[in-house]
């Protein structure tokens, strides 16, 4: 059963994106507010995906991501970052500082489904 | 003497007559011969109808089989062009399912809370991530004033967002009308005027409108608006200014009972001798 991590100050994005993931197959969401709660739920649940927004108040998404890379115990874990901030240079930041892939907001539920389908069916690294 | 003419005579007889046998049996074997070749001639025509029989029949076979193999392509074809539909049908559905969610989970949220600063702040996070509006800004109907009040802002300071009059300029037309506005151009926004939003919606409950979003810009990556944009304008419309309208009803009734039961308390209070 996978496990995904959606990161999201927003309730409203946490419920859609939530919602959205009730279609991949055996998949449980957990939910976390921002970069530090996200630290916390890795520490105490197995991690299969994370979605993770960029702008989030005490710890943004972009820190999260560094930070997740550095740790030898959660560094091999996609990331796909959920983002307002549609900028080429953006999505080039995240990308260098580990993410795995960058979906710019409002973001097509098709399309999010499947990148997360593909990270966990292994087709994509 | 006699006796030896006799002999002759006989034995030219016997020869006439052997030769006449010769002539017969050679006759008789260019017959034989005749007729063999005719035999094998009609053996060999025997042959060729029967071969052409043959043909005639695989001939029919091949016209049968490739009129099936058609019909089987066709049939294929149909299946193909069915599979196909049902594909393009699907994807359709899962669209429609996709929004769905969107507006569902947008409408839940609208109306999850009485409290109205949360309610704005759900209308922001709506603008924001399922409409991708970068800069917009609410104004509300002071019923004093008659004027569109900023209460809410993305993307700029809320003092930037402009104090209207109803039916004054394009906030004011469509808070007066009550019918939506979107700019011809979308993205080239140009430079930033408070008074002309590219989009403007009425946020009504039935046809009292209650307030305006004004947006004034989308982010880089949304081009346009589809379908589902505007079927989250028209929940918006409607769905918001309900949320929003019973949230400051609340509050201010809130208030209200904060304040009369203060001066219950203060009645109830014994007076000090």
């Amino acid at each position: 059963m996978p496990n995904i991590l959606v990161v999201e100050d927003s309730p409203t994005m946490r419920q859609l994106i939530s919602f959205a993931m009730k279609r991949v197959p055996d998949s449980r969401v957990i939910e976390a507010t921002d970069g530090v709660d996200a630290l916390k739920k890795l520490s105490s649940e197995k991690i299969d995906l994370i979605l993770a927004d960029i702008n989030m108040p005490v710890m943004d998404g972009l820190k999260l991501v560094s930070l997740v890379r550095g740790n030898s115990a959660f560094k091999d874990i996609p990331i796909i970052i959920v983002t307002t901030e549609g900028a080429e240079e953006d999505r080039k930041r995240a990308i260098a500082i580990g993410a795995n892939a960058y979906l710019p907001k409002p973001i097509q539920t098709q399309e999010l489904l499947k990148l997360v389908t593909s990270f966990l069916s292994g087709q994509r690294k | 003497m006699e006796k030896d003419t006799s002999y002759t005579s006989k034995a030219d007889e016997f020869i006439q007559m052997f030769k006449k046998g010769e002539e017969f049996t050679k006759e008789l074997l260019k017959e034989n011969e005749k007729l063999r070749y005719k035999i094998v001639e009609l053996e060999g025509s025997i042959e060729k109808s029967v071969d052409n029989a043959r043909t005639r029949l695989y001939e029919e076979r091949i016209k049968l089989l490739e009129d099936e193999l058609n019909s089987l392509k066709e049939k294929y074809r149909e299946v193909e062009k069915e599979n196909k539909d049902f594909a393009t049908k699907y994807l359709e559905v899962e669209e429609e399912n996709n929004n769905l969610a969107n507006l569902y989970v947008a409408s839940y949220q609208l109306h999850s809370t009485l409290d109205f600063s949360e309610v704005l702040r759900i209308v922001l996070e709506i603008v924001i991530n399922l409409i991708g509006a970068e800069r917009f800004s609410i104004v509300l109907i002071d019923d004093k004033t008659n004027e569109l009040v900023p209460v809410a802002a993305e993307g700029m300071a809320i003092a930037d967002a402009p104090k209207v009059k109803i039916g004054v300029g394009i906030i004011g037309r469509v808070a007066r009308e009550g019918e939506s506005f979107f700019a011809e151009n979308l993205t080239d926004a140009g430079e930033y005027n408070p008074y002309e939003p590219i989009v403007c919606i009425p946020l009504k409950i039935k046809e009292h409108v209650i307030g305006v979003l004004a947006i004034y810009k989308l982010f880089t990556q949304k081009a346009g608006f589809s379908n589902v944009d505007y079927e989250l304008f028209n929940l918006l419309a409607g769905h918001a200014a309900t949320a929003i309208f019973s949230s400051r009803l609340y509050t201010q009734s809130e208030r209200k009972l904060t304040t009369i039961q203060s001066f219950l308390d203060l009645l109830k209070e014994k007076p000090k001798k």
